[in-house]
C-alpha cells in the first residue's frame, strides 16, 4: 500500500523533472582579509560603472576596516564615510555606450541564485568565463551570460581567453596574474559582493542560534506547564 | 495586600458595569468548553491568529519606512525597491522585521492550508458549522488578495510581472474584461498608480475585512462549539451544571497547550528567518532581487508557491470552448477551484463527520485530492511542457472530481458507527 502511495506521488514528478542547466563552479569561502581585498578590487574595477547604492562606505567596518582605512583606501568619489557607494556616470550616457545601463550591484549575489547554484557560484563562474569574440561590439563574450554587454573589466589581470573548438576556454594571452592568482582574486571579489548582498547575514545567523536556544528553553518550561495543568484530564 | 486586591476588584466591577469584560472573558476563554480530545491538527487555528498578529505588527513597522513609489532614484533604482533595501540595511532591526513579515506570509498559507485540511479530516464544515466554514473560506479568499497585493510592493521583477499576469487574466472576461483590468491597474501598464492602490489595499482595506472576518469566524465557532477528531457533539452529554462532560475550559487548558504549539512553530519560523530567509527561493523569489523592469519580461514567471496549485489549474485548461478562448476558461477553472470549497458543507452526505469513522472511499478520495493538490503546486513553479500539462490536467480532474462526486461517494461509503462520547486520544 505504502509503495503504491509513493509510486503514485513520484511517477508524475518524473515527467516533470527539470532540464539540466549550465554548470557553475563553486565559489570558495573567504575570511576578512579576503573580503577586504575583494572590497579593494570592487572599488578599483567595478565601482566606476556599477554602483552599490544601498551600501554605505562606513558599513565596511563589518569586514574589519576602520573609518580611516575606508577613507584612505576605498573612497575615490565620495566625500563622507556615511555616503552610499554611488557612481558619477550618467545612466543615459551609459545606455548609449553599452546598450544597457550597468546595473546596481548591491544585491546581485542574491538575484543570481538559481537551482544551478548560489549567486556567488554564478558570479565566480561568470567573472572567470569571459573570452574574446570579435562578433560582439565589445569584443568579449561570456560562457554563463551569452552576448553580455559588459566587456571583460578584469582582462588585464586574467589575460585573454579564447573559446576552443572543443567548447573549452584556453588562455591565449596571459595577464598580470597567474590562473591560480586570478581565481583567488575573483573569489575575494565574489565574497565581497556576497557580503554586500546582505551585510547582516553573519549577525543574522549568530543571533539565530541564540534565538533557537532561548526557544528550546522556553519549550521545556511550556511543556512542563502543559503537563502540570493537564494531569487531571483523562 | 488585600486592600490592593479589593481596589482591583473594584476597578473590575466598575468596568463590568459599563462593558462586558468579565462576561466576554468567561464566554470566550475561561468558560468556553472545548472538547478534551484535540490532537495535533488543532494547533493551526491559534497559530493562524498568531501569524495574523505578527503580520499586522511587522506590517505597521514596515510601513514607517517603505515608500510606494515606482519612480527611479538617482542611481536608477525604483524608490520602492530601494526603500526595501533601506529597511534591510539602515533601519535598526529592519532586516528582522522584513524577514518576519515575508516568512509570515508563507507561514500564514502553510498554517491555513493545514487548518483547512483538518476540516476535511474531521468534518469541521458539517452541520451546524457551515457558517464557520464559509467565514473561513472568505478569510482564505481575502488572504489570497492580501498576499497578491503585498507581493507587488517590493517592486522586483516577479512582483511586477506576477501582477501583470494576474491583472491581465481579468481581461479574458468577455465584454468588460479589458476595461476591468485597466480599472484595476489604474494605468495601461502596471505602474506607479497600480503600486499606490495595491499599497492602500494591502495595508488597510483588506486587513480591515480580514480582521472582521476572523472575529466572525471565532464568534460563530464559540456559538456552536468546536468539533473534534471524533466528529461527535460534546454538547449532547452535559452534567448537572450544563457543562459538556467531554469539555474542558479553553483557558487554562488549551491556552497552556497552545503555548507549546506556538513555541514549536516559532522554532520552525526562526530556522527560516535566521538561516534561510529566502526559503530556497520559494518564500522570497531570487528574481525579485532585480528591480521591476517593464521593458524586460523574465523568461519564466512563477507565482509564489501558495498560489501555484491554482495557477496550474489555470494553465491546464488549454482549449477554447463555446467560442470563448482557453484563457477565459482557465480563469474560470482557477476561480472554481477556490470557490468550490464553499459548497463543501452541502456536498458531504456522509452519515459521520470524522475520517476515523468514514469508509475507504473517502479516505482514498482525500488522499488522491491531497496528492493532486501537491503535484499541481509543484507544477505551478515550473515552466510548462506538454508532459507537465498532461499531468496538470489529470490532477485538475481529480481535484474537481473530489468535490463534484462527493455527494455520490460520501453516501455510498461504508462508514463505521460513531461513538457516543469522545474517545481517549
Amino acid at each position: 500500500m505504502k509503495k503504491l502511495f509513493f509510486a503514485l506521488i513520484f511517477a508524475p514528478l518524473m515527467v516533470c523533472a527539470n532540464e539540466t542547466e549550465v554548470h557553475l563552479d563553486k565559489a570558495p569561502a573567504r575570511d576578512a582579509a579576503g573580503l577586504q581585498n575583494g572590497a579593494k578590487l570592487f572599488v578599483n574595477y567595478c565601482l566606476n560603472c556599477h554602483s552599490a547604492s544601498y551600501m554605505r562606505y562606513n558599513r565596511l567596518q563589518d569586514i574589519g576596516l576602520t573609518d580611516q582605512q575606508i577613507k584612505d583606501n576605498l573612497m575615490f568619489t565620495a566625500d563622507k564615510v556615511g555616503e552610499p557607494m554611488t557612481i558619477a556616470m550618467r545612466r543615459a550616457e551609459a545606455k548609449q555606450w553599452f546598450g544597457v545601463p550597468p546595473p546596481d550591484l548591491s544585491v546581485v549575489s542574491r538575484s543570481r541564485t538559481s537551482e544551478a547554484g548560489s549567486g556567488a557560484d554564478w558570479l565566480y563562474t561568470y567573472l572567470r568565463g569571459f573570452y574574446r569574440d570579435e562578433s560582439r561590439p565589445s569584443g568579449w563574450n561570456n560562457v554563463v551570460f551569452s552576448n553580455v554587454a559588459m566587456p571583460h573589466a578584469l582582462w588585464q589581470l586574467q589575460g585573454e581567453q579564447v573559446m576552443g573548438a572543443d567548447h573549452k576556454l584556453k588562455l591565449a594571452k596571459p595577464g598580470k596574474l597567474t590562473a591560480k592568482e586570478y581565481d583567488s582574486a575573483v573569489a575575494d571579489l565574489v565574497a565581497f559582493l556576497q557580503y554586500v548582498g546582505e551585510p547582516v547575514a553573519q549577525t543574522r545567523k549568530q543571533l539565530g542560534v541564540y534565538v533557537l536556544l532561548f526557544l528550546a528553553g522556553f519549550f521545556v518550561l511550556a511543556y512542563a506547564l502543559k503537563r502540570e495543568f493537564w494531569k487531571d484530564i483523562h | 495586600m488585600s486592600t490592593m486586591t479589593d481596589k482591583l476588584q473594584g476597578l473590575l466591577d466598575w468596568v463590568d458595569e459599563r462593558f462586558p469584560l468579565t462576561a466576554n472573558w468567561k464566554a470566550h476563554l475561561a468558560e468556553y468548553y472545548a472538547p478534551k480530545n484535540f490532537n495535533f491538527w488543532y494547533f493551526f487555528g491559534s497559530l493562524a491568529l498568531l501569524v495574523l498578529v505578527n503580520q499586522i505588527i511587522t506590517g505597521i513597522l514596515l510601513t514607517m519606512h517603505y515608500k510606494p513609489d515606482a519612480s527611479l532614484n538617482g542611481s536608477g533604482v525604483p524608490v520602492a525597491f530601494a526603500s526595501v533595501e533601506y529597511i534591510m540595511r539602515d533601519v535598526p532591526w529592519g532586516w528582522l522585521i522584513r524577514y518576519m513579515h515575508s516568512t509570515g506570509a508563507s507561514a500564514f498559507f502553510i498554517v491555513v492550508y493545514l487548518h483547512m485540511f483538518r476540516g476535511l479530516l474531521y468534518g469541521s464544515h458539517r452541520k451546524p458549522r457551515e457558517l464557520i466554514w464559509i467565514f473561513g473560506m472568505l478569510i482564505f479568499l481575502m488572504l489570497m488578495a492580501e498576499a497578491f497585493f503585498g507581493y507587488l510592493l517590493p517592486w522586483g521583477q516577479m512582483s511586477f510581472w506576477g501582477a501583470q499576469v494576474i491583472v491581465n487574466m481579468f481581461s479574458a472576461i468577455p465584454f468588460i474584461g479589458p476595461d476591468l483590468s485597466l480599472w484595476l491597474r489604474g494605468d495601461f501598464v502596471v505602474g506607479d498608480a497600480t503600486l499606490n492602490r495595491f499599497f492602500a489595499f494591502h495595508v488597510i482595506a483588506v486587513p480591515l475585512v480580514l480582521v472582521g472576518l476572523v472575529a466572525a469566524h471565532i464568534l460563530a465557532l464559540h456559538e456552536v462549539g468546536s468539533n473534534n477528531p471524533d466528529g461527535v457533539e460534546i454538547k449532547k452529554h452535559k452534567d448537572a451544571n450544563g457543562i459538556p462532560l467531554d469539555g474542558i475550559p479553553f483557558h487554562p487548558y488549551y491556552t497552556v497547550k497552545d503555548i507549546v504549539g506556538v513555541v514549536v512553530f516559532l522554532m520552525v519560523c526562526s530556522v527560516v528567518i535566521f538561516f534561510m530567509p529566502e526559503g530556497g527561493g520559494y518564500f522570497l523569489e531570487y528574481n525579485n532581487f532585480i528591480p521591476a523592469n517593464p521593458l524586460q519580461t523574465p523568461q519564466h514567471i512563477a507565482p509564489v508557491w501558495y498560489f501555484t496549485p491554482y495557477y496550474s489549474v489555470l494553465r491546464s485548461i488549454t482549449y477554447p470552448l463555446f467560442g470563448l478562448e482557453a484563457k477565459f476558461w482557465g480563469v474560470i477553472g482557477m476561480g472554481a477551484a477556490v470557490v468550490i470549497f464553499f459548497l463543501l458543507p452541502w456536498l458531504d452526505r456522509s452519515p459521520v463527520k470524522s475520517i476515523r469513522y468514514k469508509g475507504p472511499i473517502y479516505k482514498t478520495a482525500l488522499t488522491l485530492f491531497v496528492i493532486s493538490f501537491a503535484i499541481l503546486g509543484y507544477l505551478g513553479v515550473l515552466p510548462p511542457t506538454p508532459g507537465r500539462t498532461l499531468v496538470a490536467q489529470i490532477c485538475s480532474l481529480i481535484y474537481f472530481a473530489f468535490f463534484i462526486l462527493m455527494p455520490v461517494y460520501s453516501k455510498m461509503d461504508k462508514c463505521k458507527p460513531e461513538p457516543e462520547r469522545v474517545t481517549g486520544k
